[in-house]
């Protein structure tokens, strides 16, 4: 990301006329910046030290923290609650970007290349309207039309699985321990599935049409021009909404606190949820400093690794390109 | 021509009988949109015909006696007005955040502005869990603490992260003679930002304003901790708290998840263009 505008910005920066090079104006622009700049110091960057500084203490937020070195962070490595946190955010990773990445491929390259052309791009706006609007809800409202839907004894989906004759199928969706996690992938998976679908479909406008009719002349069908134009051309856009999505599913908070409060028995805790319970129920401030310190480190590795993905892609395709 | 319209049109209704594609897709869609389906159509029914019927029949009449109490009960109306306060002061002034600070960075081209973009970017994906609790603790200190101020400071600058990049790399592309002749015609700098650069921008700008409004109204865990007090809460963190409580009967949950609903069709019907328009140009730019 950061690279494309380097290169955009450096490109502009050839100035197309030869003239004399403006006298000492170029450092008064930082001005501008200190607003913004004081903002996140005290905002973010202020407090993200404070938070780190705190897991290496032991602290109830009252009074003054007492150092203990590395102690919360062993007793991590120790505690089951914090590893089945970690486990359950890679099932929400299923749930949030690689089901919704998948599903949403096809069903952007089915919108594009399929229904688009046969039927017309009205038709195709409104099922990609359909499918983006949950995500424009927010997360708690969410929360609260899944858990109704969910409802074990006067649930719709409980009442649906009656009325078509799948009565052994009810469940008590989310107070199940064996239950519960799938459910909320599920839940997890709805929310999300617009997400891709949408940056998917607004990179294929990208792609050069004659592409997809020169494979057509060529007789391959639609499988085939997905997975060798659709697929090549959009990978930028699948290293971005994976990036994304699966910063987005560790930081998982809404959906565990209106579902399920992280239960039942702790089968849906994720780390998110996780430290705000350490913070302000058990009152362990440094305890669940350490929590989201860690949970920080592995979202910027993260997102470091999917920044070069995605800028390798990049660059790739401007080599193919070129 | 209408010979080919026509030809078009037959075309396409065969196809329309012929379609399991279009079929299969328009079930796959029905089903994202079942969920607000069966919460509208119950949110009507009485309580006595939902135990009665359950929640897959359609109601009988409109009964609105439900949504009246619930409204009522947890004092909506103050509910949404803090949303729309916080959401509508975030956006506003995160843009201008976002504005002055790609100005610097997109066309002041600053020394060592990769640097200063990728703090930004950073600032982007820290998640809020890390600042959480010193935010909490330093709005206490700062007698901050349940306000809304407190939550629109922080989403500001959390909302100018993202508009600061996505900006800076619009107006890295901006037109330097537009801005070299209004140097020479005398314009200052300040000028320039507003009279030349603010106005070419506004496409993108509007664009910033939607999803900042949208982004902070959806917003749930700084305002859940920010927010304790009943008259200071957005719409997205009372009814989380009123759902975590697990007080609430079918017909309330159900009440609460259309009030819920509702602001976010009328968002989605209003701006869908800009939304969709704007997740283009956010992801990959």
């Amino acid at each position: 990301m950061t690279i494309t505008v380097e290169r955009g910005a450096r490109a502009v920066g050839k100035r197309p006329h030869p003239g004399p090079r403006r006298p000492r104006s170029q450092n008064s622009y930082a001005l501008f910046l200190l607003p913004g700049v004081l903002a996140f110091l005290a905002v973010i960057i202020v407090p993200f030290l404070m938070n780190t500084g705190v897991s290496f203490t032991e602290w109830s937020g009252i009074g003054s923290p007492k150092w203990t070195g590395l102690d919360n962070y062993r007793r991590l490595l120790d505690d089951s609650e914090f590893w089945a946190s970690f486990r359950h955010s890679l099932f929400m990773v299923v749930a949030m970007a690689a089901v919704p990445t998948m599903i949403g491929l096809v069903l952007a390259a089915a919108l594009f290349d399929y229904i688009g052309k046969h039927f017309g791009s009205k038709v195709a706006a409104v099922l990609r309207a359909c499918f983006y609007l949950p995500q424009v809800l927010p997360i708690a409202v969410a929360g609260i039309v899944w858990s109704w839907i969910l409802a074990p004894d006067d649930g719709s989906l409980n009442a649906l699985l009656k009325a078509v004759g799948l009565g052994s199928w009810q469940q008590d969706w989310l107070g199940d321990p064996d239950v519960a996690l799938y459910s909320v992938m599920g839940v997890m998976v709805w929310v999300q599935l617009g997400f891709p679908l949408v940056v998917f479909m607004a990179g294929l406008q990208r792609v050069d049409p004659q592409l997809y009719e020169a494979a057509e002349l060529d007789g391959a069908g639609w499988w085939r021009r997905f997975r060798h134009i659709t697929l090549p051309q959009i990978r930028p856009e699948i290293y971005v909404v994976l990036t994304w999505c699966t910063v987005a599913a560790l930081k998982v908070f809404g959906a565990v606190y209106v579902l399920t409060k992280g239960g039942p028995g702790g089968a849906t805790d994720v780390p998110s949820y996780f430290s705000f319970t350490t913070f302000f129920e058990k009152t362990q401030a440094g305890y669940g400093a350490a929590i989201s310190t860690v949970l920080t480190v592995i979202i910027l590795l993260l997102a470091m690794v999917g920044l070069k993905l995605q800028t390798r892609a990049e660059d790739a395709e401007e080599g193919a390109r070129a | 021509m209408t010979a080919v319209r026509t030809e078009i049109r037959t075309r396409r209704r065969t196809a329309l009988g012929r379609s399991p594609v279009l079929v299969a897709l328009s079930i796959a869609a029905l089903f994202m949109v079942l969920p607000f389906l069966i919460v509208a159509v119950n949110a009507v029914k009485s309580p006595a015909e939902y135990s009665q019927h359950g929640p897959l029949s359609l109601p009988n009449g409109l009964y609105l006696d439900g949504l009246k109490d619930f409204w009522q009960r947890v004092d909506y109306g103050q509910k949404l007005l803090n949303s729309v306060l916080i959401s509508g002061s975030v956006a506003v002034l995160a843009a201008v955040l976002s504005v002055l600070n790609a100005y610097a960075i997109g066309i002041g081209r600053i020394k060592g502005r990769t640097w200063v973009l990728a703090f930004f970017v950073l600032a982007n994906v820290l998640p809020q869990e890390a600042l959480v609790y010193p935010l909490y603790y330093l709005s206490k200190q700062a007698g901050l603490y349940d306000t809304r101020l407190s939550v629109i400071i922080v989403f500001t600058v959390i909302q100018a992260a993202f508009g600061t990049y996505l900006l800076s790399s619009v107006l890295g592309q901006f037109p330097r003679e537009i801005i070299e002749a209004a140097r020479i015609d005398g314009a200052n700098k300040w000028q320039v930002l507003w009279r030349i650069v603010v106005p070419v921008s506004r496409p993108t700008i509007g664009v910033l304003l939607v999803f900042f409004f949208i982004w902070t109204w959806n917003e749930f865990l700084l305002p859940l901790v920010m927010l304790i007090s009943n008259d200071n809460q957005t719409v997205s963190v009372a009814l989380g708290v009123l759902q975590g409580q697990r007080l609430m009967d079918a017909t309330m949950t159900n009440a609460a998840a259309l009030l819920g609903v509702l602001p976010a069709i009328v968002f989605f019907l209003v701006f869908q263009r800009t939304l969709t328009r704007g997740i283009a140009v956010g992801a990959v730019k």
